[in-house]
């Protein structure tokens, strides 16, 4: 197990490099620079700023640079947001992010989990019908228009909820980014639990389970459920990864000082220490997700263990 | 009947409807009455399609969700049929336990083999877990697995089918159940584990006094083991009696035929003279399996190891063994399907110095016929098409139409309907798909046809009929084949010249007679007792 996961955390390393290295290039391709503005800075201003950052150097330069300053836990300065380095910005914002994305990814699980089950054992039933197609709605109907829908609702109508802000982390502050975050996962989640549930009841094992005598519940939480769980996860993965990372149309919509404002925005502006930071903890995410998918899995099932 | 104790279960005027896409429902079991006394064992016999499992899934509570069920089932005076899961469950897993077809899929892949075992005494008997497992050790030494208590903590993944299948068995006794459902529970086991499985039940039903119900297409499981049987055909029960009786004697056309459904007659070989058309010398196969952290770590598998064989024309070499003895690797070796050491000699010519088109050309003349009707044919394409695939490879000159002239003609050789070559494989029978599977090869023209298990998911009846379809084909055509089968009744009637294979060596080769009259290795007299000893083992 624990070579298997140093195995794993080992082959993580060249990929990060591979992924850095091409987004370092590749953000250097779009036309224009951090300090284009639409009037142009004093020749002389822009010789500075350009020194200041290194921007004057080769490219290859700047990239063993940048590569250095990381390796040594340096993500550097934020061009834009000047007075912030880029590690103390995802140092304010990431905890925020995590946190509603955490909640959100929570809701997925247990909520659609639960909607999933449901149907399965009712299948082609009313309770079946009516969860798929609020499913297939919670994945049709994109969040901007799901955000403003329910800030209208629960907080100019019934005045029940802020409308935006953070307030330091109020919790009224965040249950509607959450809800908003988590829906469209939730009605994924209840999908994949369906589909998974279904056939898993169909399987043979269960049948022998059903002429154990075992009761109800057993057959289904114990049996079905663990070997319907495996798809769920492995979507939970990657989908823990995002949710976590924050989300630009929550946070523009709700005002949230989460980190998922800083691609779009690292983006636009060129800043390409902020577009590298982001990089690099997406990248990070993804690959601890993913291990701990395939540690999930094999805890599961035991046909897919190591050593 | 004028018992005057209650039997043990007592079905009468039983009703088994399935609700289908179509508006007809499918009325699967036509009232029929069935009775089992204590310590019993019934057969009920039936071809498949005749609804004889769904009796019994409709006593335990386990019918498809679309199923419904009409009458009476009365398990010692008291129905069952209709109760609520709840109160079924005090009787299903205590009093009447199941064992199934599947022994690899009937298990749960995710739980140890020790704590399945223990799901039904907890559950039923409220034991603890050391006292559950305790017993669940005592119930796997009873049905003979070896290292019992290095088991309990197995996977089932890890464990042989023959040995899944004794789990299944100690879980149904688990509770002391009087009444012991066996629904095809060797079928899908070899024939030396069939006879051990076998062997099991009837031991421990001298022991334990339980009644068993076996739900089985197989007529020799009947004769060795029943006490009474029920013939089913189409959702009817259609004979019913005493087992030596209706061996002896059966009443109804159906059990007449399926009787005489063993494939019979044998085959002449060849004259001495006939050339020799395919030859392996010292055909080896090796598979390296790679495991550890970084694949290193291989060992090999010897899957084909230093065979010798020789095909002559209008031959059929039967190849025997069972599953795992490497007999369907050799088949693929000897078209070259797969890599091999050792020559190859077709006509004479080593193939492997055959590349390109005239290795394209070689091929037509090889045909390979599968096991499974069911996954070989593409489910997206007409069956004329299917037929005719191999043509567009092997005879581009040809124009659709006559490409269509040679289906037709291809499904009359295999006596189908060759108005039938616009529909999809889905609305055939087992039986019918092999047919079209053997019209997809003949179609080429071939002179060897590889046959690997092309019999073993039939019924009997259709088996024989492929078995002569087989044959007929092989004489109008001067045919060589390759018969691959663990199936020895099929083997003796289709082949001249038999191999015996375990673990990739040939144990054991010659005329066919001479290997089923006098078998001489320890290897061959076993197998042949599994599969034809006749006595009666429950006695």
């Amino acid at each position: 197990m624990l070579r298997y996961v140093f195995k794993r955390l080992l082959t993580a390393i060249p990929t990060l490099f591979i992924i850095v290295t091409l987004s370092f290039f590749l953000i250097r391709v779009a036309p224009g620079g951090p300090f284009d503005l639409e009037r142009p800075l004093d020749p002389k201003v822009m010789e500075n700023l350009n020194k200041i950052y290194n921007l004057d150097k080769s490219l290859l330069e700047q990239y063993f640079i940048y590569m250095n300053n990381v390796l040594h836990g340096n993500l550097g300065p934020s061009f834009f947001f000047r007075d912030f380095t880029v590690a103390e910005m995802f140092g304010n914002g990431l905890p925020i992010s995590v946190e509603i994305g955490g909640y959100a990814l929570l809701m997925a699980i247990i909520v659609g989990g639960a909607l999933g089950v449901w149907a399965a054992l009712k299948q082609n039933q009313l309770p079946d019908y009516s969860v798929m197609t609020v499913a297939t709605m919670g994945i049709t109907i994109p969040n901007f228009v799901v955000a403003p829908i329910l800030t209208l609702i629960f907080g100019v109508m019934l005045g029940w909820l802020p409308v935006g802000g953070w307030n330091n982390g109020a919790w009224e502050n965040k249950v509607l980014p959450i809800i908003t975050l988590g829906l469209p996962q939730v009605a994924v989640v209840a999908r994949l639990t369906r589909g998974a549930m279904i056939e898993a009841l169909r399987s043979h094992h269960i049948r022998t389970a059903r002429a154990n005598g075992l009761p109800g519940w057993m057959v289904v939480v114990v049996h079905a459920l663990r070997g319907a769980l495996l798809p769920v996860v492995s979507y939970a993965g990657p989908a823990a990864a995002a949710l976590l990372t924050g989300s630009v149309v929550i946070e523009t919509v709700f005002g949230i000082p989460g980190v998922g404002r800083y691609f779009v925005q690292g983006a636009l502006n060129r800043d390409y220490p902020l577009v590298m930071g982001t990089v690099i903890v997406i990248a990070v995410f993804i690959m601890v997700f993913n291990l701990i998918v395939d540690l999930l899995y094999a805890w599961l099932d035991p046909r897919v263990r190591y050593d | 009947m004028t018992d005057t104790k209650t039997p043990l279960l007592d079905i009468n005027d039983l009703h088994v409807h399935f609700e289908t896409n179509s508006d007809k429902d499918v009325h699967a079991v036509r009232g029929i009455h069935m009775h089992i006394e204590k310590g019993e064992t019934v057969a009920v016999v039936g071809e498949s399609g005749s609804g004889k499992s769904q009796v019994m899934m409709s006593a335990m509570g386990l019918l498809a969700d679309n199923g419904w069920v009409e009458g009476s089932v009365k398990y010692n005076g008291a129905e069952i049929l209709g109760l609520s899961k709840r109160k079924l469950n005090s009787y299903r897993g205590s009093k009447m336990t199941m064992i199934f077809q599947e022994p690899m899929t009937s298990l749960d892949p995710l739980y140890t083999i020790g704590r399945q075992i223990c799901e039904p005494l907890r559950v039923h008997q409220k034991m603890d877990k050391k006292r559950a497992m305790a017993r669940a050790l005592e119930l796997l030494e009873l049905v003979g697995i070896p290292e019992p208590k290095k088991r309990l903590k197995s996977y089932p993944h890890e464990m042989s089918g023959g040995q899944r299948q004794r789990v299944m068995i100690a879980m149904a006794l688990a509770n002391d159940p009087d009444l012991l459902i066996a629904d095809e529970p060797t079928t899908a086991l070899d024939v030396t584990i069939q006879a051990q499985i076998l062997q099991l039940l009837a031991d421990l039903q001298k022991k334990l006094g339980m009644a068993i119900l076996f739900i089985t297409h197989d007529l020799n499981i009947v004769r060795r083991f029943a006490d009474r049987v029920y013939v089913m055909k189409t959702g009817e029960v259609v004979e019913e009696g005493n087992t030596a009786e209706i061996f002896d004697n059966p009443s109804h056309d159906y059990t007449r035929m399926l009787l005489s459904a063993e494939p019979e007659g044998t085959k002449e070989a060849p004259d001495t003279g006939a050339p020799v058309l395919l030859e392996g010398k010292g055909v080896n196969v090796t598979f390296n399996i790679t495991s550890g952290l970084f694949g290193s770590q291989t060992h090999t598998l010897r899957a084909v190891n230093n065979v010798d064989i020789r095909l002559h024309q209008g031959q059929t070499i039967g190849i025997v063994g069972e599953s795992g003895s490497g007999k369907s690797t050799l088949g693929r070796a000897l078209l070259r399907l797969t890599d091999i050491s050792g020559e190859v000699l077709l006509d004479g010519v080593d193939m492997s110095e055959i590349a390109g088109d005239a290795m394209r050309e070689q091929r037509k003349r090889l045909q390979l016929v599968f096991q499974d009707p069911f996954g070989s044919l593409s489910p997206r394409m007409m069956v004329g098409q299917i037929i005719t695939e191999g043509l567009l490879v092997h005879h581009p000159e040809l124009s659709a139409k006559e490409r269509d002239l040679r289906a037709i003609e291809a499904l009359e050789e295999v006596q189908l309907d060759p108005s039938m070559r616009n529909r999809y494989p889905h609305e055939f029978s087992g039986g019918q798909r092999q047919r079209i599977a053997i019209a997809r090869a003949m179609v080429l023209k071939p002179r060897i046809v590889v046959l690997d298990e092309p019999t073993s998911a039939l019924d009997r009846s259709v088996q024989k009929q492929i078995v002569d379809l087989l044959r007929d084909l092989q004489e109008k055509n001067n045919l060589s084949y390759l018969f691959i089968s663990h199936d020895l009744t099929v083997v003796r009637a289709m082949s001249d010249y038999v191999m015996v294979m375990k673990q990739g060596v040939i144990v054991e080769e010659g005329l066919t007679e001479q290997i089923f009259d006098a078998p001489t290795e320890l290897y061959t007299k076993q197998l042949m007792a599994a599969a034809f000893d006749l006595e009666p083992i429950s006695a």
